[in-house]
């Protein structure tokens, strides 16, 4: 994983369900592209391949609230998305994506401050986002976290422990 | 220390443990429903062959069952035989129904249990005294394999509940009018602990669907503290009964807020397109057009939500114009509603009645067509979860699903029931 994320922004608002990212339907599916394919669609046809030409999504207040599934952090991933910033997540989301190796960051004040098309760079290491000659903070995230989003996620992680 | 600071302290190994803290904790069960086999490809796939305790894995195949693809069927085999060589006793197949309401009926749900699983609605464990919360399939594993994960121990908020339900309103119409009232996200990581002079009151399965529905405020975990009401349900369900010892908090907790709630003020509420927290007073859709009604899912398709229904709806005819989709939530339900009649009353009613499971609100049956309307008792209404994304699902009590089936509209159940 870079210790900087770089790219163009989608934006989404609050409330932002699991169901949206991928309908229970797929969920038949564990794989990045598969569900990448169905990521969305609930929005509309081609909403999906929309946000194929953005690199970041931030969204607002409880980003992935509703089902636990998983495989809505897989499915961003398969859109090619290379990390979420909300004002919030819910529990859940926010487990999955550490677990499927999607950074996430929140902050709210990023949120507030940036638009749709906007270029942001996040620096994990430094609890830093960059929108223009602005810097917004937020937590740092504690090491074991970083650990598994380095490794690809929790999977790739539990396999360095079992050989260990 | 609140319920939840009791459970992951003791489930961690310590003597106390305070909000925003991270403890390691062992749960005492590990719940995985259709999406076993995700977890089961992860441990091949990582090369795990050990799991820490087998004891502590309960498995349900409750979504899409019985399969109605070949790949669900696939899916379905790769879990039975992981249950199978592993030796998981607590493996329940696709006849038994929701995974929730099959493990409480089993009595492998105990107050004071750390409870996780592949699903958002463990919270429901909550009715039972335990803290459950949903985690997704590859962290499943990891509790598979090491027996512990990290949590993070959640502020706790109280609900105080005072007043009697109003005849016609019921423990959904209250979980409706909190969610409407704090957003989905208005319990965003709490844990949530039921209170007040009401709360005795209230029968097991009126705490499930609380347990259940705070989950749509976000919510960590939620508690009915255990009672006489909570000893009875479990009383025949235990082998040994030695093993009840309920989990109540200090006097001296420590809560982020107190919210209160005098029942007799609640009205029948429905939640409308395409968010839980878009609620309404029963007054303000009355007349909404529907097609079909759903009496489903883990929040609302026990015995007793079905007795609420059938009482509605004996010697009358649900409205031509909708079709009524019964789906109860467990084997136990559907052989107690056969045997009391309920079945029958449904059935005469003009309802159909489907195998225990998930059903419609997993998306396996009663799919809707573009431009439809559901009404249904289960916990979500977002868009396209039960088909097209052209359709609509509003969410209520069994009696106002009972009464708009019979109206043809929505429709405010007072109407039918006087006491």
């Amino acid at each position: 994983m870079e210790s900087f994320i770089q790219g163009r922004v989608y934006k989404f608002g609050d409330n932002i369900n699991s169901d949206i990212i991928i309908p229970g339907r797929y969920l038949i599916y564990i794989d990045r592209e598969r569900l990448g394919q169905h990521a969305f669609e609930m929005l509309g046809e081609g909403f999906g391949d929309k946000l194929r030409s953005f690199d970041i999504l931030v969204a607002g207040r409880n980003f992935g609230c509703g089902s636990a599934r998983e495989q809505a952090a897989t499915a961003i991933q398969g859109l090619g998305i290379k990390a979420v910033v909300a004002a919030s997540f819910a529990r859940t989301f926010y487990r999955n994506a550490i677990n499927d190796g999607l950074p996430i960051v929140e902050c709210p004040d990023l949120y507030a401050a940036v638009q749709e098309g906007d270029e942001i760079r996040i620096d994990l290491e430094a609890g830093q986002i960059r929108l223009g000659s602005k810097e917004y903070p937020f937590p740092k995230m504690p090491e074991s976290v970083r650990k598994i989003l380095e490794l690809g996620g929790l999977a790739e992680y539990l396999k360095t422990q079992l050989q260990a | 220390m609140t319920i939840a600071e009791k459970i992951l302290s003791a489930k961690s190994g310590k003597s106390s443990a305070t909000p925003g803290e991270i403890v390691e904790a062992f749960p005492d069960l590990v719940m995985s429903h259709t999406a076993t086999w995700r977890s089961a490809s992860v441990m091949q796939r990582i090369g795990a062959t050990k799991l820490y305790d087998p004891n502590r894995l309960a498995i349900v195949l409750d979504h899409i069952s019985p399969a109605k693809t070949e790949k669900y069927a696939a899916d379905q085999q790769t879990s039975r035989n992981f249950a199978r060589k592993n030796g998981v006793t607590k493996f329940y197949d696709v006849d038994a129904g929701i995974a929730h309401l099959v493990l409480m009926e089993a009595g492998h749900v105990l107050p004071g249990d750390l409870i996780v699983g592949t699903d958002s609605h463990c919270t429901i464990y909550g009715s039972l005294g335990a803290l459950g919360t949903g985690i997704g399939y590859t962290e499943v594993t990891s509790v598979w394999i090491t027996g512990k994960l990290w949590l993070k121990v959640p502020e706790s908020v109280r609900i105080i509940l005072e007043g009697k339900f109003p005849a016609g309103v019921y423990s959904k119409d209250l979980m409706l009018h909190l969610i409407g009232k704090l957003g989905a996200d208005g319990c965003g990581y709490k844990s949530v602990e039921f209170y007040g002079g009401s709360v005795s009151g209230l029968s097991v399965s009126e705490r499930m669907t609380m347990t259940n529905l705070a989950m749509e405020m976000g919510v960590k975990c939620a508690f009915v503290p255990p009672d006489d009401k909570t000893a009875e349900y479990l009383k025949g369900r235990l082998a040994d009964f030695g093993r009840y010892q309920p989990v109540w908090a200090d006097a001296d907790a420590k809560y982020e807020r107190d919210i209160p709630v005098d029942l007799s003020t609640l009205e029948p509420m429905v939640a409308c397109p395409h968010e839980v927290e878009n609620t309404k007073p029963i007054g303000e859709v009355t007349g909404t057009h529907i097609d079909q009604v759903f009496l489903g899912s883990c929040a609302n398709a026990k015995y007793e939500d079905l007795v609420v229904a059938a009482g509605i709806l004996r010697g009358r005819k649900i409205h031509s114009g909708v079709r009524m989709i019964v789906t109860p939530g467990s084997k136990q339900i559907m052989l107690q509603a056969m045997n009391s009649g309920i079945l029958q009353t449904l059935l005469e009613s003009g309802a159909m009645v489907t195998n225990p499971g998930c059903g419609a609100c997993a998306g396996d049956g009663g799919t809707l067509a573009d431009g439809e309307v559901c009404l249904s008792t289960a916990n979500r209404n977002f868009i396209g979860r039960m088909g097209s994304n052209k359709s609509q699902i509003y969410l209520s009590s069994p009696a106002t699903l009972a009464a708009s089936a019979i109206k043809g509209v929505i429709s405010d159940p007072r109407e039918f029931v006087t006491e």
